[in-house]
């Protein structure tokens, strides 16, 4: 597989933000909520503190390294449970037809025409702010979509000779649905997987915006929505973090988008023609 | 209109129908458990605001039917739904259909403006990438919409804010029009539209790349259709295939997805109304959420509810006028 130039810049990127996130607490030890300096201290005016210092004098890197670990956390798991609970959801609408498929469709419509920004926001707001509601809020908004697709493959792949096989052989359905089918659909959900991270980081930076995120954690929302008092004045405090969640979605985009060529390479075929 | 096409129009109609009401009924339950699930209700939320004792407290959960069983609520609630009573709101103190349709008209414009320049630029961008799939035009389209897919919109729109509003000073900060100007007619209207200058731009970037992407991705699809080389064999020009065939053909996808954005259409603006101060949907829903004013929230899930259905439906008709194969094969 060749690796495009703009592909490993995405991956080196990302690289350095998972390494930031997963290692915060050893390269910026302490609380980035603290106050540790002179309040507004410009980016590059002190070594120490090579980002600045926000309206309360706490570390602007400090913070954005610590809410990289929120942002990305968050996303990740989400997607993750969106994609597993969508994909099985979807195999047994597909395997079970019937009034299952019915059923379940009929919730899956029922999510898709409330805005996922709504339920996402009101269920944070019942369940209370902390990292598992936005990865709860966040994942029950994407489930739909790896449902309806893996439902789709299952459906084309139910008629095929293998799975006539698995019955004949007497393997119970749904043993067959899960082990046999699941595998063979869960391509195109995968691929799909890999854009909700993308926009999981956008609707936890959005909740958090809003206030809606753990005031005792830092993360990347909260910060430019800090930096909004002082947009005037100090417009970098809103623009650091923003760029930063702006890096990690895109490089997790050009990741998916090289991901889903590599996956159904008919299509990147019909793209170079 | 053709007898056969009207038909078809009664057939869609009632299909949608009987599929809209079980989405419906869905929806209102889940919104309603789930606030009913939340701790604290519309008077602790009232008090925070305003203060009082447990007197106080108790007369208003009896006032607002609070103290009744929540099925008593709920089944009272939809049979108020079904004849056109969506309730009370307690936050504004008033019904809630009416602050709905207060609200409406600012969310409408935001996000039917934004998706217009959205399409009027997606398109023709899809449309440039979409003619020679894999040149260098398209590459760079993708790329483009790549960047616009990871933007965070209302982080576009402080910056534009920053730009254009305190820099430059040439378009207000927020709002959707100068309080107290006492402008009417033509001015009015420039007024309000230059006050959703921003708004829309920071708004349209997403809706721009999906279009855009999906119109490219739908003319790559149609580049191998068998019926493009009988139009190469056939001698027809070059530039008469793309438009006529392609971009014809590639529209259907486009379509579908602008009938299914419409239900995501008052998430995205909830973060933009709040950073530009609109008083519309979306900062309505954020309100009735921290509130907890439950009828004014299942009013406007369920408003947007028929919005997508209704959406969905203008869609179908829509692609039976685009798609010549469908209708006739009935």
């Amino acid at each position: 597989m060749k690796v495009g130039f703009l592909t490993g810049l995405a991956a080196a990127i990302l690289g350095i933000l998972s390494a930031a996130a997963l290692l915060a607490p050893w390269i910026l030890p302490g609380d980035p909520l603290a106050m540790v300096g002179r309040p507004l201290l410009l980016p590059f005016e002190d070594w120490v503190r090579p980002l600045g210092t926000d309206r309360l004098g706490r570390d602007v890197l400090a913070a954005l390294v610590h809410g990289a670990r929120v942002s990305l956390s968050v996303a990740l798991a989400a997607a993750l449970a969106a994609t597993v609970v969508g994909s099985i959801i979807g195999t047994l609408a597909g395997y079970a037809g019937g009034w299952v498929d019915i059923v379940l469709m009929r919730l899956a419509d029922a999510f898709r025409t409330v805005p996922n920004f709504v339920l996402a926001l009101a269920l944070v707001s019942v369940i209370g702010p902390s990292l598992s509601s936005f990865v709860l809020a966040i994942g029950l908004t994407a489930w739909t979509g790896p449902a309806r697709l893996v439902r789709a493959e299952v459906l084309s792949l139910k008629a095929r000779d293998f799975v006539d096989a698995c019955r004949v052989l007497g393997m119970p359905g749904w043993q067959i649905a899960l082990r046999e089918v699941l595998p063979n659909a869960v391509g195109p959900a995968i691929a799909l997987g890999a854009v909700t991270v993308a926009s999981a980081i956008l609707v936890e930076t959005a909740l958090s915006f809003l206030g809606l995120g753990d005031p005792n954690r830092a993360s990347w929302g909260q910060m430019i929505a800090e930096g909004r008092s002082v947009l005037r004045s100090n417009w970098y405090l809103s623009a650091i973090p923003g760029l930063a969640v702006v890096a990690a979605a895109l490089s997790v985009n050009i990741l998916a988008d090289a991901l889903s060529d590599w996956l159904a390479p008919r299509r990147a075929e019909g793209a170079a023609e | 209109m053709t007898p056969s096409f009207k038909n078809d129009l009664l057939g869609i109609l009632l299909r949608r129908l009987a599929q809209a009401v079980p989405v419906l009924l869905i929806v209102a339950v889940g919104t309603f458990l789930l606030m009913e699930a939340a701790p604290g209700d519309a008077v602790d939320a009232y008090l925070a605001k305003s203060g009082g004792d447990a007197g106080l407290v108790a007369q208003l959960r009896a006032d607002w039917g609070l103290n009744q069983h929540w099925t008593t609520r709920l089944l009272a609630y939809l049979a108020g739904v079904l004849t056109g009573d969506f309730g009370f709101s307690v936050a504004f103190n008033r019904p809630v259909a009416d602050v709905i349709l207060e609200r409406a008209g600012n969310t409408l414009l935001l996000t039917l403006g934004a998706n217009a320049l959205a399409l009027a630029i997606g398109i023709p961008l899809g449309i440039f990438g979409g003619k020679r799939p894999g040149s260098f035009k398209d590459r760079a389209v993708l790329s483009v919409t790549l960047l616009f897919y990871a933007l965070p919109g209302f982080w576009v729109g402080l910056m534009l804010i920053l730009a254009f509003a305190v820099k430059l000073a040439w378009l207000p900060l927020g709002g959707v029009e100068t309080i107290a100007s006492d402008l009417t007619g033509l001015a009015r209207i420039l007024d309000i539209a230059r006050h959703l200058v921003l708004p829309t731009l920071s708004l349209c970037l997403l809706y721009l790349a999906l279009y855009a992407r999906m119109m490219r991705t739908g003319m790559v699809e149609v580049w191998r259709a068998p019926f493009i080389r009988t139009a190469r064999a056939k001698g027809i020009a070059e530039r008469r295939i793309i438009y006529r065939h392609v971009v014809r053909a590639a529209l259907l996808p486009v379509v579908t997805l602008i009938g299914l954005q419409a239900g995501a259409l008052l998430g995205g603006s909830v973060v933009i109304e709040s950073v530009f101060a609109i008083p519309g949907l979306g900062r309505l829903a954020f309100e009735a959420v921290t509130q907890r004013d439950m009828p004014l929230l299942m009013g406007i899930v369920l408003a947007n509810t028929l919005l997508v259905i209704l959406a969905t439906l203008v869609v179908d008709l829509a692609y039976r006028r685009l798609d010549p194969r469908i209708g006739q094969a009935a």
